[in-house]
């Protein structure tokens, strides 16, 4: 950068050739301090950069967000983790986005649909919106509801491989009657209507873009790897697995937004140091997800240069207990559902389990600000939480139970009956936190004389679908198993499905199914099935929200699985970034993007 | 000469391809899918990754995979990446400067100071500098780089806010650049100018004892003229080897200190690749170093052929 450079911008600017916005965003690109431009405006007579500030578009210089997952895919719906939506999430956009308490807020839709004002029919089948006019898309072209359409059609194709399919697959056709309606026609009456086109799932795609890229084609669109959408960026350059480099989609509906000239999401590295660059170092302005041990965290925030934000709904930390045998094999898988567990299928001594668990200790010492003590296993969204429920630690009560279901102490403090010992295996993934959660729960569990052998798994083989490998928690040949599962859409149907059997039990992990059932536990209970398959058409919204809450309540007093910690979002921002209301579990971090701005 | 060099090109073949077998074998039999991250996200039903893992070909039977990846290697497809399905060669290809530049710049800092280092060492064998540098040669190959990356990070970055820590490709000034490389290339260049000077050094202590050497001494040369123009230059010849050897990771990076820096360099792309079970990715940069360390071995015998001319290529 030359001095004679700024100059002749400054020029320029002065001559009303350039306006100050311009020349601000010049100055920038020319990588200009926020001080030094203010005395070159100031020498120039221009108004200085702070007043810019008040909000006019890219007078923020550059915003900087570290992923320690590197986003490697900018379609959403081609997504293979999280930070791929938040990548996409930067550029494209929904019809509503929805908050942690389950409000929803239009985006592309002009209203969120109701009865009253006609976007929801009567007979729950279908739903009507209205889109918002005069919107284009990054490249200038006009949206319409032609684009939502075709979104369905991308999707659906099972031949695309999306993602999201499982938020669409309820849809029976998508039609648009006129350029800004759209038109959504359920298989079935549907009470979660919501599912498709909103929040994280439902990014509306450029038809004109991606037309000849539908079904196997999809993956070699050149718009995976540089897409533009409605939002308030576009990408500029990507370069997967390493940096995305946004710039100001000129076509964006808010004339002063968004606040920054450039966006940059840098990937890499871990959790712990990430959280690091926001708060200790300063390097970047945001950092995603801090699954980061609470003290650790808190450390860190001393240092005065960022802080630590936080939503409610990251999903549960649970404890699952087989109800199947793990240690019988029957046609050559173990915990087949014909062979139930020897004692973990006796309600007593699963409750027995559930009160030497000591909830408080770990979210106190483990986790802070980053999730809470529940009794519940569905926490979210807060209106479906349970109040029926509590959380209790109670040894005493725990012995009695064992005592009273006649599992005597040996001579080596276990429990035994009958000459089986009341040991189990108790496996997680690998990860610090739960590693020290898991001593802290065999501590609980070996004051009650219960037996514990400790595993853990690689993140990676855990969580995997292979159905070739005996080690992940669908095959879930162990006795009792913990980890948080997250869901992305206010209606919880996919994330309860994991206690639900159907009937006859096909819903459940087992061999016949290559262990794609959702039902790793392996628990029978028609009442619950049968509370389900009612919540999928109950249209009544107070009556559905009861179901879900009763159903929670069933599987907390069946102890089939002990929910520990609700869990919350955690990210971390510059003390000088306002994100506004960013964090919500419905919706990418990266949702409100267009309103985040420097403060200082 | 040339005779040689064709047959061994030519052994290097079948190498390669049982090179290429075994690592495919490996990554098809380890555990794990690419939608990993998604596994614990019920809004991704297990019927989905499934019908994912169809289309990415991933339920065909080992060998047949491995023979359409092995015939399309051999048109000059390198594969499509599992999750951004850009070409590997491509995703290669745009981290290779980046390795250049800081795992290349790591190698010169290193070869610079242990030859001179190392040389010096031998000569003054038990002298105060040979002891000191001996010491600092054992601390820097015993500490290893993350442990290292980590040390700096703490203090120059947290404590002293003097240089950032993540590498970022988007800076382009000179001083930024330099900047953000000082920290890796100092924490790659302790750990191998250690090793290297060692073997400089007792390569060159090899030959000072050497009945040419005394011949040498005995004609009344200067002892500098003895150095340098007799023992270094027997002595250098098996550290030639050595760097010859060492170069294919110039290309493919440094695995663990571009993952503490965030240096966007092959070895990062490696590490993710294998994380994320992305196939293509992984084979691409093993096998393109494969074939590296079959082309430097080849340089390296060579040119052990120009210095040393009692070897004969028969």
């Amino acid at each position: 950068m030359s001095n004679d450079e700024v100059r002749e911008i400054v020029t320029l600017g002065t001559t009303g050739r350039l306006s100050r916005r311009e020349v601000i965003a010049r100055l920038a690109m020319l990588g200009l301090s926020t001080s030094a431009m203010a005395s070159a405006l100031a020498g120039a007579g221009l108004q200085p950069v702070r007043a810019a500030m008040s909000g006019r578009r890219g007078d923020n210089g550059v915003l900087k967000l570290l992923y320690w997952q590197a986003p490697t895919i900018v379609n959403p719906h081609l997504s293979q983790g999280v930070k791929d939506y938040h990548a996409s999430r930067v550029c494209l956009e929904p019809l509503l986005t929805v908050n942690a308490a389950g409000v929803f807020t239009p985006v592309l839709a002009s209203e969120v649909p109701s009865r009253s004002n006609g976007g929801l029919s009567a007979d729950g089948k279908s739903v009507t919106y209205k889109l918002k006019p005069g919107i284009k898309w990054g490249d200038g072209r006009p949206f319409t509801a032609a684009d939502v359409v075709f979104t369905y059609q991308f999707v659906i194709n099972k031949e695309s491989g999306a993602t999201t399919y499982a938020a669409f697959a309820t849809i029976d056709k998508v039609e648009a009657p006129d350029p800004s309606t759209v038109k959504i026609t359920f298989k079935a009456p549907t009470p979660a209507w919501y599912l498709p086109f909103v929040g994280s799932n439902g990014m509306i795609l450029p038809k004109h873009a991606l037309e000849s890229y539908v079904g196997s084609n999809a993956r070699n669109a050149p718009f995976n790897l540089k897409s533009f959408g409605t939002g308030p960026y576009k990408v500029e350059s990507f370069r997967p697995g390493d940096l995305v480099v946004y710039s100001i989609n000129e076509f964006y509906r808010d004339p002063n937004k968004p606040a920054f000239q450039q966006v940059q999401i840098k990937g890499g590295g871990d959790a712990t140091s990430a959280a690091r660059a926001v708060l200790e170092t300063g390097e970047y302005d945001y950092a995603w997800n801090l699954q980061v041990e609470w003290p650790v965290l808190e450390a860190m925030t001393k240092a005065g240069k960022g802080v630590v934000i936080t939503e409610g709904g990251g999903g549960v930390e649970q404890i699952y207990i087989n109800q199947t045998d793990p240690n019988k094999e029957v046609d050559g898988q173990r915990a087949s559902i014909k062979t139930p567990h020897s004692f973990l299928t006796d309600l007593k001594v699963r409750q027995a389990f559930g009160l030497a668990v000591d909830r408080e200790t770990i979210a106190k010492q483990l986790y802070g600000l980053e999730g809470d003590a529940t009794p519940n296993v569905l926490t979210t969204p807060s209106k479906l939480n349970s109040k029926n429920t509590k959380s209790v630690f109670d040894i005493a009560k725990a012995n009695q139970l064992l005592d009273e279901a006649g599992w005597q102490k040996g001579p080596d403090g276990i429990r035994q009956k009958g000459g089986v010992k009341l040991q189990v295996t108790y496996v997680t993934s690998v990860n610090t936190l739960r590693q020290k959660e898991q001593q802290i729960v065999k501590d609980g569990w070996g004051k009650v004389g219960i037996a514990v052998t400790l595993q853990s798994v690689d993140a990676g083989v855990f969580f995997s679908s292979s159905p070739g490998n005996n080690d992940t928690a669908a095959h879930f040949y162990r006795d009792v198993q913990m980890f948080t599962n997250t869901f992305t859409s206010p209606f919880p149907a996919n994330y309860m499905r994991q206690y639900y059997s159907g009937d006859p039990a096909k819903d459940i992990a087992q061999k016949e199914n290559n262990w794609s059932g959702d039902n790793y536990i392996r628990w029978v209970n028609k009442e619950y099935n049968q509370m389900y398959d009612q919540a999928l058409v109950e249209l009544d919204p107070t009556k559905n929200d009861a179901l879900w809450i009763k159903m929670n309540d069933l599987v907390v007093s069946q102890a089939v699985s002990l929910p520990l910690i609700s869990r919350r979002i955690v990210s971390t921002r510059a003390k000088s970034l306002n994100v506004a209301e960013n964090l919500s579990p419905f919706d990418s971090e990266t949702r409100n993007i267009a309103d985040w701005r420097r403060t200082g | 000469m040339t005779a040689y060099i064709a047959r061994r090109l030519l052994a290097s073949v079948p190498t390669l391809v049982l090179i290429s077998m075994v690592v495919f074998g490996i990554l098809a039999l380890a555990p794990g899918d690419p939608l990993g991250q998604l596994a614990a996200n019920p809004d991704v039903p297990p019927e989905v990754r499934l019908n994912i893992r169809h289309q990415l070909g991933l339920d065909e039977p080992i060998p047949i995979r491995y023979m359409k990846w092995a015939s399309a290697f051999a048109r000059g497809n390198w594969g499509y990446s599992f999750g951004s399905h850009m070409e590997a060669s491509r995703l290669i290809l745009q981290r290779l400067p980046t390795d250049l530049w800081v795992v290349g710049a790591a190698y010169l800092v290193a070869v610079f100071l242990a030859i001179p280092i190392g040389v010096l060492s031998a000569v003054k064998q038990y002298s105060v500098f040979d002891q000191i540098s001996t010491t600092l040669a054992f601390i820097g190959f015993s500490l290893p780089t993350f442990f290292t990356g980590v040390l700096l990070i703490i203090i120059f970055s947290v404590r002293l806010h003097w240089l950032p820590f993540i590498f970022n490709v988007q800076v382009t000034d000179p001083v930024g650049m330099l900047k953000q490389a000082v920290m890796p290339v100092a924490v790659l260049a302790l750990f191998q100018s250690a090793g290297l000077m060692r073997f400089v050094r007792s390569s060159m202590l090899d030959n000072v004892s050497q009945d040419y050497v005394r011949t040498a001494r005995a004609k009344g040369l200067r002892e500098g003229v003895v150095i340098i123009r007799h023992v270094l230059r027997n002595g250098l010849i098996p550290v030639v080897t050595l760097l010859a050897l060492g170069l294919p990771a110039v290309f493919t990076g440094a695995v663990v200190t571009e993952q503490i820096f965030r240096v966007p360099g092959i070895g990062s792309l490696l590490i993710a690749g294998i994380q994320n079970n992305d196939t293509p990715v992984v084979m691409a940069i093993t096998f393109l170093y494969a074939i590296l360390v079959v082309f430097f071995n080849l340089i390296a015998d060579v040119i052990y052929g120009v210095l040393d001319p009692r070897i004969k290529y028969g």
